[in-house]
């Protein structure tokens, strides 16, 4: 009787473990099954043995939340691309989210075989690991940034408050919007440009530029999670008087939510940089290093700049950057390099515990 | 009562479901938490105090434990209410109101979050109605209190519904026979009975309020002292990569939820057992 | 403590007598006040998510739902909580069965421990797991070498789901069992029934409404949990996304409609399984009587 009981006992558990595992091992096998769709071709499952004919891709790209549309659109564009020059089909799969949060899965095993992320320093964070090349940023051109962003203000219609530049927000009855520095990519470039203003027009004084930042963080109502959070709750509820934006962003919601916003550029901003890099790691174990680096290219080409461009990302090529000069004012731009002492600085200064962030909110300081 | 002694030896089945349950237990709960601790204890002892010491996280446990408390004591009554009206009244609509109980389980934190804040933000449907009086709900710890509400009700009038449903009126009835008034009967006679499962109800409300992250985020506004709950400390500990601080974080909260725990079931099988004893006496 | 083994449970509503409730005025107060609060929490969150999602009418709202992104996340979502559901409803029995019918040392801790996963925050619920196999992991280099996926596909997310919704049956039997006591089972026992037959005759009539809620619950949470599956998922559109992300997703890239029109398929299948819930009710009471 007693050793039935530990029969039934141990079958459980054997139930249990089997049941776990076989969705594991089901899921292996899930990604090449939509790799190659089946509903258009019967015969898949030999599709990829067969030699002759090039592989079947498949890349992933990790990203942050405001690339949605234009990585939607670059892809199209890129697997075109890919098929007249290789003759095979490519398919991208994309990964949207907070830049540091898509930086972290990356780190625990993600398998991206592109990051594309807000900030140099989330790269450098999965590079310390060893999954990408330590000298990464030297990879493409440009500090391996193919486009570029800034800082600007999105205004209420005909804005109502006069908003002009930092110092106006300040004042009181001024609700600014923004995300946290903590969470967000996009809101660390935020702060970085209110304080760079701040430092340049107070005289370098470093007492009065953090009080410059606490008035500033004393208009800010909400701080939402992330980019995306702030524009929903400066455009959907309403709340706040000026909204600090990625340019892309602000003009997406010009886009989105038609004339009822307008953009404000500022006297001084930052230039941001949202690079791009290969995982090494992942490419060399799928052996994607080739598309990888093919579709990182095509970002610097005159179709991916442009394919930027139209989604209000600056471009780098001289070219497709006249033709769309109207489209974006011209912005005296402080750079993290030079100005801030590169990431690594910046993080430890501004936002690791006990930074100035920090100490804005700490009681008493 | 002499059941209660020789209980043990009567029934089949202990090995094998208290077998299961301490396996399946340490396979889905106790061996990843005990990588949390793991991970939490890569920090030296020093480190590990002043991480969860910080200001900032203790006005975050605070505001964590307070609204999830509030919440909790708010559904505790009002759960009791719905339960009572459920099982006891009829009115029509009365399956599909049974029905709604369930609902702040299926919609997503996420959705709840935003349906709230589109409700009770200033401009919204109740948040507008409530600014000329001065009541600020949305960005506010009122606000994440009602987020906890919504999140915490179905805990409540599940854990007293069925109880209340099997309830024999044997004793009520004798009340009544013997002239006891309605109110009198409720408290002395119905009400013991229903304090294990409000216990209950109440601690699982409390506990999952002090951990809820999703809803909260959207309707608290997010500063740093004021409305920065405990969960979202976590999160922003992890976005600058210090999963040894985050597992800190993580790890005294969880003592806290643990310890409440412990102490409401504890509670509450002790008023079981007084109360068996007290029927069978 | 007569009358137990006929099972006076059996009957689902009992006749009110009217000295047994109390005078109109305060039925119809109490009632008021409860739809009230229900009202203002629970009612007007779904009406303003049924009000957003038919904001751009039937046509947005149907092509939303169509989306093959969509689709496959409530594929994965069914899948998810078809694993999870009998799992924990497996556990629940035992565990309820464990400690309601027997007295052993160390229950309360046991039962504390099986409540703990409401009390752990759903971010955190996502992390362990990502401690225990992610790359950087405990167990992580292991699985990477043998090429197992666990986080960042399907088993990682149900796993996570496992953990929110793993005391939920539990939770609900063990209170109901408690009432009960163990006297029917006895009496089976003493009448000569053994094992799985005490269970299946005895016990099992007596808490199957509370069995049934307690997977109706399981159920829910399995299919709405957000925060958990959030941290385990990676987001991959069209293979690790789950409806409760791809609502998020929705909403970050402003299809505000779309998204709470995904939302409220949930609540519809919340919905269903009520539906379905009653009918069983309905057919059980009328074979009882």
């Amino acid at each position: 009787m007693k050793t039935i009981k530990n029969l039934r006992v141990v079958l459980i558990a054997t139930l249990l473990i089997s049941v776990l595992s076989a969705c594991g091992s089901k899921n292996n096998n899930e990604p090449s099954k939509e790799a190659s769709p089946g509903a258009s071709a019967p015969s898949s499952a030999s599709q990829n043995a067969s030699p002759g004919k090039p592989k079947d891709i498949e890349l992933l790209n990790v990203s942050y939340d405001p690339t949605r549309e234009l990585y939607e659109e670059y892809n199209k564009s890129f697997a075109e691309y890919w098929k007249q020059k290789t003759g095979g089909k490519i398919t991208i799969k994309q990964s949207h989210g907070g830049s540091g949060k898509q930086a972290r899965a990356v780190i625990d095993g993600l398998e991206a075989d592109v990051v594309t992320l807000a900030l140099g320093y989330d790269i450098d964070q999965i590079a310390a690991t060893g999954a990408i090349k330590e000298d990464w940023q030297k990879s493409f051109d440009d500090n391996s940034t193919p486009y570029t962003s800034t800082i600007v203000f999105l205004v209420r219609k005909g804005n109502p408050k006069g908003i002009k530049d930092w110092d106006d927000l300040i004042k009181d009855g001024i609700q600014v919007i923004t995300p946290n520095p903590k969470t967000s990519g996009g809101a660390r470039w935020n702060y970085l440009a209110a304080w760079g203003y701040a430092t340049k027009t107070l005289g370098y004084d470093e007492a009065q530029t953090l009080d410059f930042l606490k008035k500033l963080f004393k208009n800010v109502p909400v701080l939402d999670t992330g980019a995306r959070g702030s524009t929903t709750t400066f455009v959907e509820k309403g709340i706040g008087d000026v909204l600090l934006a990625w340019e892309n962003e602000a003009y997406l919601a010009l886009k989105e939510f038609g004339d009822e916003y307008e953009i404000v550029t500022p006297s001084l901003s930052i230039l941001a940089e949202p690079p791009v890099a290969i995982v090494d790691k992942n490419v060399d174990k799928k052996g994607t290093r080739e598309a990888a680096e093919e579709y990182l290219k095509y970002l610097y080409t005159e179709e991916g700049q442009e394919i930027a461009a139209k989604n209000f990302y600056r471009p780098r090529l001289q070219s497709v950057a006249d033709k769309y000069k109207d489209q974006f004012g011209t912005l005296n731009l402080l750079t993290i390099d030079q100005d801030f002492g590169g990431w690594k600085e910046a993080q430890t200064k501004h936002f690791a515990d006990g930074g100035t962030f920090d100490q804005i909110y700490t009681p008493g300081s | 009562m002499t059941f209660l002694r020789k209980k043990d030896r009567v029934l089949p089945g202990l090995p094998i479901t208290l077998g299961f349950t301490v396996l399946y237990l340490s396979l889905i709960v106790l061996i990843p938490l005990v990588a949390l601790a793991i991970k939490s204890a890569e920090l030296s002892p020093a480190e590990w105090w002043n991480t969860v010491t910080n200001p900032r996280v203790v006005a975050s446990y605070k505001l964590s434990l307070l609204t999830a408390f509030y919440a909790g004591l708010v559904n505790l009554v009002f759960g009791l209410l719905l339960a009572w009206v459920l099982v006891r009244y009829k009115f029509p609509g009365k399956r599909i109101v049974d029905g709604l109980i369930d609902l702040p389980f299926a919609l997503p934190t996420a959705v709840a979050g935003i349906a709230l804040t589109t409700i009770y933000a200033p401009k919204g449907w109740v948040g507008s109605l409530l600014q000329p009086l001065g009541i600020k709900v949305a960005y506010s710890p009122l606000g994440i209190t009602i987020a906890l509400i919504f999140i915490g009700i179905p805990f409540v009038v599940r854990t007293v519904q069925p109880v209340l449903q099997d309830m024999e009126t044997d004793m009520e009835e004798a009340a009544a026979t013997l002239g006891a008034y309605r109110a009198r009967t409720f408290f002395r006679i119905v009400l013991p009975e229903l304090i294990p499962p409000l216990l209950t109800g109440f601690a699982l409300a409390f506990a999952r309020g002090i951990g809820e992250y999703g809803s909260v985020v959207f309707i608290s506004g997010n500063m740093p002292m004021k409305t920065e709950i405990a969960p979202l400390l976590i999160i922003t500990k992890l976005e600058q990569f210090q999963y040894a601080q985050a597992a800190a974080v993580a790890v005294v909260l969880l003592l806290i939820s643990f310890g409440l725990l412990l102490l409401i079931n504890i509670l509450q099988r002790w008023s079981n057992r007084r109360l068996r004893t007290a029927k069978g006496g | 403590m007569g009358g137990i083994v006929t099972n006076p449970r059996a009957g689902k509503s009992k006749p009110i007598r009217p000295h047994l409730t109390e005078p109109r005025v305060v039925r119809y107060v109490l009632i008021g006040i409860a739809l009230l609060f229900l009202g203002l929490i629970v009612i007007l969150p779904m009406a303003a998510v049924i009000a957003e999602a038919f904001r751009k009418g039937w046509d947005a709202y149907v092509s939303a739902l169509s989306n093959k992104d969509a689709m496959s996340a409530l594929k994965l979502t069914l899948l998810t909580a078809l694993i999870a559901v009998p799992l924990n409803t497996l556990f629940g029995v035992a565990a309820a069965w464990a400690v309601t019918k027997f007295s052993f040392r160390g229950k309360n801790l046991l039962v504390t421990l099986i409540d703990l996963p409401f009390a752990v925050s759903p971010v955190v619920s996502g992390l362990i797991y990502v401690l225990l196999f992610g790359a950087q992991g405990f167990l992580g280099p292991w699985l990477s070498d043998h090429n197992i996926h666990i986080i960042f596909a399907t088993p990682g997310i149900v796993l996570a789901t496992m953990f929110v919704t793993f005391p939920f049956v539990a939770r609900e039997l063990i209170p109901l069992m408690e009432a009960q006591g163990v006297q029917d089972e006895e009496a089976a026992v003493s009448l000569g029934a053994r094992g799985w037959r005490v269970f299946f005759k005895v016990t099992l009539p007596n808490i199957k409404w509370g069995l049934l809620y307690g997977m109706i619950l399981c159920n829910a949470r399995a299919m709405g949990e957000f925060g958990a599956v959030s941290v385990v998922s990676g987001h991959i559109r069209g293979e690790t996304n789950t409806l409760p992300l791809h609502i998020e997703i929705l909403y970050n890239e402003y299809q505000f409609s779309a998204a709470f029109a995904v939302a409220s398929m949930l609540m519809l299948l919340a919905v269903v399984t009520l539906i379905v819930k009653s009918i069983l009710e309905s057919r059980m009471s009328r074979e009882e009587h």
